[in-house]
Formats: C-alpha cells, structure tokens, sequence
C-alpha cells in the first residue's frame, strides 16, 4: 500500500510546495517513514534549457568521483548542494547535489540518449553515487521519511511548479532508501506507484534488451523506463503507451473495430505489459498521465477544477486542497487520465 | 536360448479366469497364445480351456493391454525382482544391452525418451506466489490470458492518420490460445487414427499440431490451420499443395532423442496409404539422412528458408527445430537471422518411435538450460522479437510449461504426454510397429483399437486441463496474462542448484 497524488495546471500556472505536501499528508494512514517524495515541473526557469541532474551521494569520495565523470562528458554550468533543512526525523546518510548541464554539440543529435546513458553510467558504476531525476526544469526530491518530513527536509514550499506529485511509501518488496523512494525518473519522465509489478521481470528484460540498466532494486523504476521507450524512442502517444501498458482484454479486443490495431499493439509490445496492482502517475514537462492496472487492483481518483486535473489515491487527498471541485471520477481500469498543457513546451 | 530372464512376470488368477480368450487377441507380442489344438485333442469342457493358454513371459513389454481388456480384471503385471548378482556398475540394464548385443551384432534400438537418471532442471526450479501485497487472481471470475503468437514481430509500431492507423505491417504469426503445441509425430511413425486425434484436438483447443516428417494425409487437410507442416531431411510428402496448406512450415534439423541422426522407418511400416502420403513405393524403407542434403551451413539453411517462404508468398511463418547442443545459443541466432520466424529447442529428454539407444541416452543438453541460454542470447543481440521460441522435450506436466516459459520460451511442444493421454503406456516398443493400443503401428488390427474421436477428446481434454492449470498458475503469480510470465526469471527460484547453475538458468536460489 502507497499513497500517491498528483496535479498539473494546463496554463502553467505555478504554485508552491504547500498544496501537494498537503495532499500528501492526508494519506498518512497509507505508508509508513520508509520513504516519501516529490517531483516538480518548471523549477528551474533560469536553468530551463540545461538538464537539471538531481544526485545523491555516500560520500565525499562519490562526489569527486562523479564530478571527474561528469567533467569529462558534459559541459556542468552550475553545481550546488540541494539546500536542506535539519529534520530530526530523518537522518541525512545522503548529500543531495545537482548539476546543471549542457550536452556537448557533438552529442546534440542523439542528447537524450547520451544523457540516458550518462545516467546509466553513474548509477551503474560509480559506487555511492545515484542520480534521482535528470531531466529540464524539474528536479525529483526524495528520502527515507514522511512526505511531509521530506518536504520540511528539501524545503519544498520554496519552490513554485505547474506541476506536482507526491508519494508515501510503505515499501514491501525492497527495503527502504533514499534511492528507492518514489518519484523514479529519467530525463523528464518521473513516476509514483502504489502498488506492485508483478510482470517486472519480464519488463526488465525487456528494457535490458533496449540498453536501459535497472539498478535502483525497485520495481517501479521500469515504469519511467517504459515510458521513455515507448513516447521518447518509438515515438509513441502517451494514450498509446497506456494502452501497451495496460491493455485492453482479448474478448474485449475480438469484438472491437479496431481488432487490428489493438492486436499489432499487443503482439508487439507483449513485454512492455505492466502486470499486478498499481496505480500510476506519470509527469513529463508537458503532461501528466495517470492509469490503472487491467482490473484496477488498486485505487486512483480524478478531479477537475478550471483548468487543474487532480489525481490521487484518495478523494480526501484532493478535497483537502480544493474542497469545491468542477468535476471528480473514478477512472477506469484502462483508461487513462491525460492531463496536457494548453501549450505543449510551455515552461 | 533368451540370453536374459524375462523382465516382467505375467501373473493370471486361474480362479477368476473364464478362459474367454481376450488376451490371446489383444496382445501383438505373443505372450498369451491359446493352444487350440491341444485343448481340441483333450476333449476337454471349455471350462477348462484357460488351461490352455500358455503365457509367454518372455516377450512381456508391460503394455497392459490384457491387463485393460480382460473382461474379469484376471491378469497382473508385476516387474521380476533383479535376477542377476547385484553390482553398482554392471547394473541389470548394462548387462542386459550387453547380451542383446551380443545376440545381434546391432545398434541398439530405443524408443521414448532417455532413461539415464540424469537431474531434471524442471524438477529444482519452484514458482512464486503472491501474498498479501500483490493480490492473487481468481481465474474462475477474472479474465485469465494465454493467447500466444508465434513469429516475428516489429522492433515497434509506426501509426499514421495521427496515431490512429497502423502502418506498420506485421510478419504473419501464428495465433494460439493456448501455449500448448503438440509434437511432430509422422504418420508412418504413428497411425493415421493417432493423427486424425491429435489434429482434432489441436484445432479444437486453438493450438496446432506437427506433422513430422511424413506429411499430411488428405483426410487431414481439412484441419490444416490447424496444422504445421514439416521439411525434413528426407524430404518426404513436400510439394507445392503441402507447403500452402499447413498454418505454418517447420524445418526439422535435428531432434532432441537422436540429435545428428536421421531417421528410418521400415519397409514393412510402408503401407498404400502411407506410400501415397510420403511419395515413396509400398515396402520400401524411408531413410531420412542425418544432414540434410543441401544445408551444410547456415547460409544453406537460410536458402532453404526463403525458398519456402518464395514458395508460401510470404504467408506462412517458418520454424526451424534443432536438438539442445552445447552451442544452442548461437545456433538459434543464426537461425533467427537467417530468417526463421521461430526456432524450436528439443531438449535431450525428447520422445521418439525409435532411435539409437546410445544416441538417445548420451546426446544433447537439458531443455532448461538451452531455453535460458537461447533467450538470453536472443536478448543480448537485441533480436529477441525477431522471432519466437519453442521448448519441446518430456513437458510432463502444465508445471513444466510454466516453468519453460518463465525461462523464456513462448510456447512448447508436447508429444509423449500426448500420446499417454491417447492410451500409450510408455512400453517403448513403438519401432517394433506392433503398439498394441493402435498408436504406433500400421497393422489395421491395431490402428482400429484407437477411435479417433474418442481419441481426440482425450488430448483436447488433456490441453484443456492443463490450459486451466497454467490459469490458476498465472493467477497465483497475480498476473492476468502469459506475456508476464514469458520470460520473467525473477519469479522462479532454484532448490539444490550449484551457483553455475543458478547463472546458466539466470533464477536465484530459493530464500534471496
């Protein structure tokens, strides 16, 4: 069991930590202090064109290690310790760092998948070193803790996003980390999950074949990864994605229209199908996505309210930022809630 | 002189016997004779002619058929205690080849699979269930998935219209509903009543059945989406009609019981129908070379491949079988790029009608290993979709299957399961073509035994049986279709497997 939540102004419009830090801690009753984090769409405006690399280190020596690595790869404009506040319910075992960077115009071509591998790299050979999100304009924070104790941590109402999520975690397949809390990320793709993928080895393996490394030993980091191969590389809708990730039946597909289709999505994608109970948001700059498992095992509400589309685990969630909303729903298994900006690439 | 004591003891309660004679029909070995002349010459009531049937021990194979057919249940089967002096080298079994041996100068014959109590992979791997976190599926009120397809598919998907339209054109695959194929088995090997079951029973379950390598009868062609056809070394029964009939063509390279041998099936077993079939004279021997004649290399084999797909145009996805060897991996690769659509593993265990008992008992590697090795291999070349695999070799049961597919395979083959279901007893006398139960044999005092509409209903109840298995099978593991499990390692664990074994078979040892 996790709580998770999420929102996205289709403007633009931004607003500070308080709300989502709020809707997290109304679902306190679903996770424990092993794990609580944010993720944050359009808080960098001075650094929007430079990917932001959010890190986490052991050590000093994970750092310097990271930094010759980096040094050698990309051009870094600006690095800084995440600032922190002192929590005394969290131990800081971690130092938070982030770059912001350039790709060198060599790699301009290919800049997405050089910074895919550039992550890769780092989490998979550099001891000590994890990087948490990497993508433009946003950032992941994240720790073992509540949310609420990890927004106090990251001071989190300091910064101003169009778009939100949070999770709190009651991890029972992987032991809690820092790294292993929710949101996973890659490039702008973040993901919080409740729930479980059953289906993960399959998927892993998958993604393997596709050059990807599943290294942060949760299942839920295949999710992000999915979404990447799927929109990023294939080039792919997010309506699409959703529809290789929790397909529609084979009865319902034999006597729809659109057999074929469905058919070609299923034959070729068959090990890109997410399997077991979970409830998902997913967060890139210019949307944010959120869908069910195939026989919806886990719960997820939607809401509207002018041009915000919320979602979250529990309705209580949403109401205690917005109590008067234009619209709620519970979606349905397989369909997918796509919220878009009203102008796609807006910052 | 027998050059052994006989291994089976025939017992007949006298009490119970009517002497009805039964036996002495049913049995093909000749080990109930009735001796009419002397019970003629006694002058005796026939009440007294059980007396007169001699029981010949001898040629016991433990097929049962008397033992099923006695009207009053009066004869038992019992295996003789060794006989020989006891020693943990020259075992009753190496002593007995020895003598046969020695009789005959020959190559020792051996049908069914291999009998070396090699480890069985299947039985040290056990599957995960869900508890508490991931909710298990109730097959019988949620939807439950085990349509496969089988063939090459797209690195991905392109739309047009706006995402709305497929562009992209898919390979023809094969559609099963159920991951359970059933095994070439030629006819010739197997009777055309065995033939006319399987393949009922393949096109009622939504799966497809094999022909082997002696074509297809024309009573069969009616069921042909049903069926694979198969291009063997011998070349036997190809032409044009056959190659477009079938749903899809299989080059048969190798199989797992004789792997680098051909095949023979006798001039005797060569009757009218099957020399039309086969497209050989009546009574000659069919003689299936150990190579085929013009693949000596893998380019060869990637002519003969595109000459079929030319000749198919392009409809029918073809397989291509090879038996589990060391090398499988890159083997399989290079088929799969010389442009099969499947590859087909057969595990050293696999069945035959007959083949070189040396070959068959020393030949080859698991089925287990060559799955995870052929997968992973597919995998690392990133041409994993580019075409499916298939395990066949001893699927005892619908754990093996799943197990198979957890491993990486996406269908499997079953072939002596099959023929168990249709009343074969495992008494391996198959190349002798005496089959008392009418399943490998031609002689039509046999074959009739065997209704093939009974026949089918048994294998489609069979496949039915373990389709629901491998349901409740998903639905433990909290998933609601097969393409989870295909391939997912991570939800098998080993018990009592050395680590290189656990790193060959990619699975964690139980308790991590």
């Amino acid at each position: 069991m996790c709580g998770l939540g999420g929102f996205i102004n289709k403007d633009g419009k931004k607003v500070d930590g308080t709300a989502i830090t709020t809707m997290g801690g109304m679902m306190e009753a679903r996770y424990d202090e092993r794990g609580g984090g944010f993720a944050a769409y359009g808080i960098y405006p001075n650094h929007s064109d430079q990917y932001a690399l959010h890190l986490l280190f052991d050590d000093e020596r994970a750092r310097e290690a990271t930094e010759e690595y980096l040094k050698d790869r990309v051009n870094i404009v600006k690095d800084e310790c995440i600032p922190t506040a002192s929590v005394k319910e969290i131990a800081p075992v971690h130092v938070p760092w982030r770059y912001f960077i350039d790709v060198p115009e060599d790699f301009e071509a290919v800049e997405a998948d050089f910074l895919v591998d550039t992550v890769m790299k780092i989490n998979g050979s550099i001891p000590g070193a994890f990087v948490i999100s990497s993508g433009k304009n946003m950032g992941v924070f994240k720790a073992t803790g509540l949310p609420r104790n990890v927004a106090a941590l990251f001071k989190i109402s300091d910064y101003k996003a169009y778009a939100w999520s949070v999770h709190g975690r009651f991890p029972t397949n992987t032991q809690g980390w820092w790294g292993g809390a929710h949101p996973f990320n890659i490039l702008d793709w973040s993901v919080v999950h409740n729930g479980e993928i059953s289906s993960y080895g399959t998927n892993k393996r998958y993604l393997e074949m596709h050059g990807y490394e599943c290294k942060l030993r949760t299942d839920t980091e295949v999710v992000a990864y999915l979404f990447d191969l799927l929109v990023r590389k294939h080039g792919l809708s997010a309506e699409v994605a959703c529809s290789i990730m929790s397909p529609p039946f084979w009865k319902n597909i034999d006597r729809s229209d659109k057999r074929e289709y469905y058919e070609a999505l299923r034959m070729t994608y068959a090990p890109a199908m997410l399997n077991g109970p979970f409830a998902i948001i997913v967060n890139n700059k210019d949307s944010m996505i959120a869908f069910n498992d195939r026989i919806k095992l886990r719960p997820l509400i939607a809401a509207e309210l002018g041009e915000t589309t919320f979602v979250a685990s529990e309705e209580a969630a949403i109401r205690e930022i917005e109590p008067e909303l234009d619209r709620v729903w519970a979606p349905r298994a397989g369909s997918p809630v796509i919220a878009r900006l009203n102008n796609a690439g807006g910052k | 002189m027998a050059s052994f004591p006989p291994k089976f003891k025939v017992l007949v309660d006298k009490e119970v016997c009517t002497g009805c004679l039964k036996c002495t029909l049913q049995c093909p070995f000749d080990v109930h004779i009735y001796d009419k002349e002397g019970f003629k010459a006694s002058g005796k009531d026939k009440d007294e002619r059980k007396n007169f049937i001699v029981r010949n021990q001898e040629n016991c194979v433990a097929c049962q058929r008397c033992v099923f057919t006695c009207p009053v249940k009066c004869i038992q089967i019992e295996v003789r205690p060794p006989t020989y002096n006891p020693h943990p080298v020259w075992t009753d079994a190496v002593r007995r080849d020895l003598k046969t041996q020695s009789d005959t100068g020959g190559v020792l014959l051996a049908a069914m699979g291999n009998e070396q109590p090699y480890p069985s992979y299947f039985d040290r791997l056990v599957i995960d269930a869900c508890q508490v976190t991931n909710p298990s599926i109730d097959p019988l009120r949620e939807p439950m998935e085990l349509r496969t397809y089988l063939g090459r598919k797209p690195e991905k998907l392109e739309f047009e219209d706006n995402g709305t339209s497929l562009k992209t054109q898919l390979a023809k695959n094969l559609k099963l509903e159920t991951p359970i194929m059933i095994a070439h088995m030629s006819y010739g090997a197997i009777s055309l009543n065995a033939h006319k079951s399987l393949a009922n029973a393949a096109a009622e379950q939504g799966t497809f059945m094999g022909t082997g390598e002696g074509g297809l009868h024309k009573d069969l062609y009616h069921l042909a989406d049903s069926i694979i056809v198969q291009v063997a070394s011998g070349r036997f029964a190809v032409h044009e009609e056959y190659l477009k009939t079938g749903a899809a063509v299989e080059i048969k390279i190798g199989q797992g019981a004789k792997p680098g041998i051909g095949g023979h099936l006798p001039g005797r077993k060569i009757t009218e129908p099957i020399s039309k079939t086969r497209m050989i004279p009546v009574g000659s021997d069919a003689l299936s070379p150990a190579p085929h004649h013009d693949i000596y290399s893998i380019e060869d084999l990637s002519r003969l491949i595109y000459a079929i797909k030319e000749a198919t145009r392009y409809k029918k996805p073809v397989f291509v079988k090879i038996a589990a060897v060391n090398n499988s991996a890159p083997i399989a690769t290079g088929i799969i790029r010389a442009g099969a659509d499947a590859v087909v593993l057969d595990g050293f265990t696999a069945g035959t009608g007959a083949a070189p008992q040396v070959i068959r008992n020393n030949l080859g590697i698991p089925i287990e290993a060559a799955i995870a090795s052929v997968d992973q291999r597919l995998r690392d070349e990133g041409i994993r979709h580019w075409g499916s695999i298939i395990a066949s070799g001893s699927m005892r049961s619908s754990g093996d299957v799943a197990k198979a597919i957890a491993l990486g395979a996406d269908a499997v083959y079953i072939g002596t399961a099959s023929l168990i279901s249709l009343g074969c007893t495992v008494c391996k006398q198959c190349f002798t073509g005496k089959c008392a139960w009418g399943i490998a044999t031609q002689d039509p005092n046999l074959t009739k035994r065997l209704d093939p509409e009974v026949g089918a209903r048994r294998v489609s109840n069979l496949i039915g049986a373990w389709s629901h298995e491998l349901q409740e099978i998903l639905g433990a593991l909290g998933l609601n279709s097969l393409e989870s499990l295909r391939g997912n390692r991570d939800r098998l664990r080993g018990v009592g497997l050395s680590q290189t074994e656990l790193d060959v078979l990619d699975v964690l040892p139980a308790g991590r």
